[in-house]
């Protein structure tokens, strides 16, 4: 069995942003303009936040890139009516846009506020059009969306090995955050393999989960404590 | 006695049989506003959901807010009808008609909203459970599929629950409009719906085991709808949402609201139809004791509501509570409790509050209250999510405005129309109880006389 899962260091993270960008970038994610943003339609599946740690003079900003938790038990699956979003066999929450009526449910019962709706169509000023990534489609308005951990990636990383008469290597399927980071901060694999670089991670005595007390399952990791 | 109630009858039957210039006026009028929505709702679809003010994390506003208003408004009537019906009390009988039409319209416009907010509503169909080519069933574990199969159960029951008890009174109509032209087509519509109907004996059995069995199922029915409606938000993890009190808080909020519409529609009506001998000061009394029960009722609720909240002390629920109680809704949730317990309390705990105009007045207050709450409930706690990065505000855009200003419209004129194509008090229950009291006599064949008398 498979679980994809992800190590954020956030001892490492310098809140760049350039995770941000390829997501943007890889995942075909429409840039809602200045006027929405303040409106609150600004949509980046990944985002930097930051935590403000001890008091003036001696604060500490922590820069934690959140993203869908893609959660073992997650709030947002039982409560859509159309199983637009529903968990694979690999541990994805997996949305399926086409099924999506927009009720917006899944949304509110989300306790990490990860999910993001299209409002209005797209919109790709040329030449930016070009730039589309063929392997993941645009999302007409009116349906949700969220970090998918670049499920594109993770077919392609398969049909390659399945080619090459192997199994799925450790180093095989980087999302695009991973692969953008100049920090290395995010770490991409299987948490079910005890090879994996992100189980070995996923042990380490500064790992925790967002919000873990809610009982969700995530399968994202943040290491901090460390210098 | 029959020339007696003939008299009294008059004012139920002119808007029937004859034009009635203000009923035309005001059913254009609010035609006009009910117009608003469907323009709105119009350019919305043509300019997708984004035209809204809802946003993340604020994914629900009016939309949900008028949902939830309208669905408790339409727990007036049938509820209320069924209720007084099983325990038999007498003064129902000329308020069933004008609360169980309330219902069905109420409910109606309650279920435009969810196909409203929906960011695709052409879709919608793939919330029902039909074999089709996308071979899936919708998901049973979402309280939304719930929602729907309780409100389609509630729409059909009510509408059964309107239809059954006007047989008589349609038979009625049937017997004037044919002695007047047997050919014209209102009599045809009317012979049509009166569906056969007689008086005979069988037939009275008939009619009164049918609405004795759909009162005791339509009580279950109607109070399961609103704790559906409550399980929405329920049966999420979200902060205030989360609570085991919102099924019964929400059926007795519903019931209410639903109480003061139908005092704000019984007020209008006996004004507007000169209905002072139905709709007299003794049931304006007695249905405004069941109100200020309710008033009381629901203040015990929100108050129980709230202690535990404040006491638990839990950060993420105590972030919500504090901007209701004196944050940026502090306003707004005072003013609920004014509305919706302060006033009500103080001015129908005294004979002299529960007269007409009074019950009225507040009615208004109870309606404008009982709509924010719901607002409260939406939006109170999703600008407020778990992790405090996301901070959100909610603004309504003009067709938020104008949807809801419509439904308003809506109806009014629904309403309007019903009184003109039905009697909006029931003529024959009304005429049952004047001869059970009269007389010891069998009522079935009283009535009978009195039917074909007409």
């Amino acid at each position: 069995m498979t679980r994809w899962g992800m190590v954020i260091d956030t001892d490492r993270c310098t809140g760049c942003g350039a995770c941000v960008v390829a997501c943007h970038s890889e995942n075909n994610i429409q840039t809602v303009g200045e006027e929405q943003a303040k409106n609150g339609r600004a949509m980046h599946w990944l985002r930097i936040e930051r935590q403000y740690e001890g008091e003036f003079p001696d604060l500490r900003v922590r820069f934690v890139p959140v993203l869908c938790q893609q959660c073992g038990s997650a709030p947002c699956e039982p409560v859509c009516p159309v199983y637009a979003t529903y968990r694979t066999t690999e541990g994805l929450n997996a949305m399926v846009y086409s099924r999506c009526i927009g009720t917006r449910y899944c949304a509110n019962n989300c306790p990490y506020t990860v999910r993001f709706f299209n409002w209005y169509e797209g919109e790709w000023p040329k030449p930016l059009d070009r730039q589309l990534n063929p392997d993941v489609s645009v999302r007409p308005a009116g349906v949700m969306e969220k970090c998918t951990f670049c499920i594109q990636r993770i077919h392609k990383g398969k049909d390659q090995a399945k080619d090459e008469d192997r199994q799925v290597r450790d180093s095989d399927i980087e999302t695009a955050c991973s692969q953008s980071c100049p920090a290395r901060a995010i770490t991409f694999g299987d948490l079910e393999d005890s090879e994996s670089q992100v189980a070995q991670m996923a042990k380490s005595a500064r790992a925790s989960h967002l919000l873990e007390h809610l009982g969700t399952d995530p399968s994202v990791i943040y290491l901090k404590g460390g210098e | 006695m029959t020339t007696q109630s003939l008299s009294r009858e008059a004012p139920l039957f002119r808007p029937l049989t004859s034009w009635r210039p203000k009923l035309i006026l005001g059913s254009l009028l609010t035609g006009l506003v009910a117009g608003l929505l469907f323009y709105s709702w119009n350019y919305q679809i043509q300019n997708d959901i984004g035209v809204t003010g809802i946003n993340r994390p604020v994914f629900w506003g009016f939309y949900i807010t008028n949902f939830v208003f309208w669905i408790g408004i339409s727990h007036a009537g049938t509820l209320i009808s069924a209720i007084l019906r099983v325990t038999s009390a007498n003064w129902r009988r000329p308020i069933t008609r004008c609360a169980e039409a309330i219902t069905v319209f109420a409910l109606s416009i309650g279920a435009l909203f969810p196909l409203i907010h929906l960011g695709r509503p052409w879709l919608f169909w793939f919330m029902i459970p039909l074999p089709n080519y996308r071979g899936l069933w919708p998901n049973f574990r979402s309280p939304l599929v719930w929602d729907m199969m309780a409100i389609g159960t509630y729409l059909t029951g009510s509408i059964l629950y309107l239809l059954l008890p006007m047989i008589p009174d349609l038979a009625i109509l049937r017997d004037r409009y044919m002695a007047d032209n047997p050919k014209s087509v209102r009599a045809r519509i009317y012979r049509f719906l009166a569906l056969g109907w007689r008086g005979t004996a069988q037939q009275w059995h008939s009619l009164e085991s049918g609405i004795r069995t759909l009162a005791v199922i339509i009580i279950p029915v109607a109070v399961s709808v609103h704790t559906i409606v409550s399980w929405d938000f329920s049966m999420t993890r979200q902060p205030m949402w989360h609570s085991t009190i919102f099924g019964p808080y929400f059926v007795v909020g519903a019931i209410y609201s639903g109480i003061a519409v139908l005092m704000v529609a019984m007020y209008l009506l006996r004004k507007g139809m000169g209905l002072e001998f139905y709709l007299n000061d003794k049931v304006f009394n007695n249905l405004g004791l069941l109100f200020l029960t309710f008033s009381l009722i629901w203040g015990y609720f929100t108050f129980a509501e709230h202690l535990t909240v404040w006491y638990g002390n839990e950060p993420s629920e105590m972030a919500v509570f504090t901007e209701r109680i004196s944050g940026q809704f502090a306003w707004v949730f005072w003013g609920m409790i004014l509305l919706n317990a302060a006033v009500p309390i103080l001015v129908l705990s005294f004979p002299l509050g529960r007269k007409p105009l009074f019950t009225a007045i507040v009615g208004v207050g109870v309606l404008i209250g009982m709509w924010i709450e719901r607002f409260l409930i939406v939006v109170g706690t999703l600008s407020l999510p778990r992790l405090d990065f996301t901070v959100g505000s909610y603004q309504p855009s003009w067709t938020e405005l104008g949807i809801l200003v419509g439904s308003f419209g809506l109806f009014v004129l629904l309403y309007l129309i019903f009184v003109q194509i039905a009697p909006i008090v029931s003529i024959w229950e009304v005429r049952e109880g004047e001869l059970n009291s009269a007389s010891a006599q069998g009522h079935a064949t009283a009535v009978n006389q009195s039917v074909e008398t007409t």
